[in-house]
């Protein structure tokens, strides 16, 4: 369609665009890889020295990258399973003919719009505090012992409040697909024989395969660098016992102020990041293409 | 087997009736057209015998059965969607599958059925492609191949061809007629397109609100009209009517004259008109002439005729081929 001359005048225009963006990335990224070869600690400033490999020996060789790794996926892939199954339930819940359907829409979306901060300690304080939480009031009512969620169970706990944040997102993404699906492929089935259970799983699941991986995607992307939540509600611990790589690095260089340290689990964090996006690609590419 | 029968059927949608209740028998191996413009409840009447939707009072029987409250797969029926509503993640064989895979039988027994009936649709250089990638036409085949493996007692068509090209459609249709022949299955087909009713079916059922206007065969409908909406609904192009002092020297409210039925003439005749546009076919000719009153005629005739527009005609009409209507628009026999 277009000329040459068109596409040259095309390319020539957007460069401003792409050399800013080029930029913004490139300069972050390889002074990241610079600080990750020196010895570089904000207590001892003006002390910089190249020390190689070392920085990321230290950090693959800690044991809390390990717990940090292992606390990674199982937030990622945690937060995906309640969030995809979840969403499903809802969109099949909300497709169904009701009233009040479009407040009950934007209720349900609701969550998305508060801050990561502001639910992570609403969650913590109202509902999972021991003592004035609704669910230590409700374990109280019911005759248990409350239970104290970020103690016990920290990891699970944050997986919770993320879940919780990112479950509209999946319920509207899933909701989109439900209406997209042609009504008369849904008869068609009802005519072959084929009952709920078996219209769900041959019909309907397969339409929203595309919305399942653009959801597991997209989540994926934010999930990895869960911070906030971790933040104001565990700081990382007990222990390790909810840090995620994302925190590591922030405990490294900002707590411990160790920039050459924090900078190597930067880069190792990018790589991390890099393989889970190849394999996703690769598994998307496959859905997406029919 | 296959006979279906309608019991004072109605069906209303919240306060509005769609169908006001009706009977309708469907004889064992009938091609039966339903046939109406478009908003007239045919379709509504097609997934009422589905069983898509609930009857809102009477009773449907299969094969003399009450299926009135039998869900839809166990009713025996099958039916092909205007979208055809093929499964679009499953290959044209696991699409013709389908409903053998739900009725749990055994594969071998699967593939032979699909197989059989790829042959018989001509279907077998694309069974492991799946919908997207198919033709209209080829579609249309595998619709039809997902409902004749279940060897239903009917085939229920809504619309069937509306998606296909003019070429297509007629080629289609020949294919439908042709499966009726050799299956001599009940065979239920929706159209709003006459053509399609007059060449297909065994019997006609012309519909407009919900309400049935006349039943019969193709021909007893062409032939005899029972009021003047079938008269204008049947045969192509339309039936053209005059009513006033034309219509009274034959003692009815309303006449009506078929174009084919029309001669024409230069020099005299009892109807004076100009012609509007002609179009010439080759093998017909139609002429749309205005008449003296006002009144739009058509006029078919065989070959060439030699008339151009705003040329003065004389129409008369064969005296044995004029239908009359009284005030209510009913046929007077």
């Amino acid at each position: 369609m277009a000329t040459d001359h068109s596409r040259v005048a095309a390319r020539f225009m957007i460069s401003p665009a792409v050399l800013l963006l080029l930029g913004w990335m490139i300069i972050p990224l390889s002074m990241t890889i610079y600080f990750s070869f020196l010895n570089y600690n904000l207590l001892s400033p003006g002390m910089e020295e190249w020390i190689g490999f070392t920085n990321y020996e230290y950090f693959l060789t800690d044991p809390a990258f390990f717990a940090a790794l292992g606390n990674t996926l199982l937030l990622v892939g945690g937060v995906l399973l309640i969030t995809i199954v979840g969403g499903i339930g809802l969109a099949l819940l909300l497709d169904q003919p009701m009233w009040g359907q479009g407040i009950v829409r934007i209720l349900v979306i609701a969550p998305f719009f508060v801050m990561p901060t502001v639910s992570a300690l609403v969650w913590k304080n109202m509902f999972m505090n021991p003592v004035n939480g609704l669910f230590a009031h409700a374990a109280k009512a019911l005759g248990f012992a409350p239970f104290d969620f970020f103690a016990h169970a920290p990891l699970f706990s944050i997986i919770m409040i993320v879940a919780w944040q990112w479950l509209p997102f999946a319920t509207l993404i899933m909701l989109t697909a439900l209406q997209s699906l042609d009504q008369e492929q849904l008869e068609a089935a009802k005519m072959d024989g084929a009952r709920k259970f078996n219209r769900f799983f041959h019909i309907t699941l397969p339409h929203m395969s595309r919305a399942i991986t653009v959801v597991i995607l997209i989540q994926t992307i934010f999930l990895l660098s869960i911070f906030a939540e971790i933040l104001v509600t565990t700081n990382g611990g007990p222990g390790y016992a909810s840090t995620n790589i994302t925190y590591l690095v922030y405990a490294q260089s900002l707590l411990q102020f160790d920039v050459g340290g924090g900078s190597a689990g930067g880069i190792v964090a990018v790589i991390l990041a890099n393989i889970v996006a190849f394999f996703l690609m690769r598994m998307i590419g496959k859905n997406l293409e029919t | 087997m296959g006979s279906i029968k309608l019991e004072n059927v109605s069906k209303s949608f919240g306060t509005v009736e769609v169908i006001p209740p009706l009977n309708l028998d469907i004889n064992e191996g009938e091609f039966v057209v339903f046939v109406g413009p478009s908003g007239c409840g045919k379709s509504t009447l097609l997934r009422l015998i589905a069983g898509l939707e609930d009857v809102t009072s009477g009773t449907i029987s299969i094969d003399g059965q009450d299926a009135t409250e039998i869900r839809p797969a166990r009713r025996g029926l099958a039916m092909v969607f205007q979208s055809y509503a093929l499964y679009p993640h499953m290959s044209v064989r696991k699409n013709i599958a389908f409903p053998l895979k739900m009725a749990k039988l055994d594969q071998a027994e699967i593939d032979r059925k699909v197989n059989k009936a790829a042959e018989v649709l001509n279907l077998a250089s694309y069974i492991d492609r799946r919908p997207g990638q198919l033709s209209g036409g080829q579609r249309q085949r595998v619709a039809i191949g997902r409902a004749i493996v279940r060897e239903p007692k009917a085939f229920l068509f809504d619309e069937p061809l509306s998606n296909l090209d003019a070429a297509l459609r007629v080629n289609m249709r020949l294919e439908i007629s042709e499966l009726h022949q050799n299956l001599k299955t009940t065979m239920v087909y929706v159209t709003h397109d006459q053509v399609e009713a007059m060449t297909m079916a065994d019997k006609i059922v012309v519909l407009r609100a919900g309400v049935i206007e006349q039943v019969g065969s193709p021909l007893e409908l062409y032939r005899q009209p029972a009021n003047k909406f079938v008269a204008s609904f049947i045969g192509s192009p339309k039936m053209n009517f005059i009513d006033g002092e034309a219509a009274s020297k034959y003692q009815a409210h309303t006449i009506g004259v078929r174009p084919e039925h029309l001669r024409f003439s230069r020099e005299s005749g009892p109807w004076k008109g100009v012609v509007g546009v002609a179009e010439h076919l080759g093998s017909d000719t139609f002429l749309y002439v205005t008449l003296e009153g006002g009144e739009q005629f058509t006029v078919r005739t065989v070959g060439n005729a030699e008339f151009h527009h705003g040329d003065v005609v004389y129409l008369s009409a064969e005296p044995e081929n004029i239908y009359r209507f009284d005030e209510n628009g009913l046929a007077i026999k």
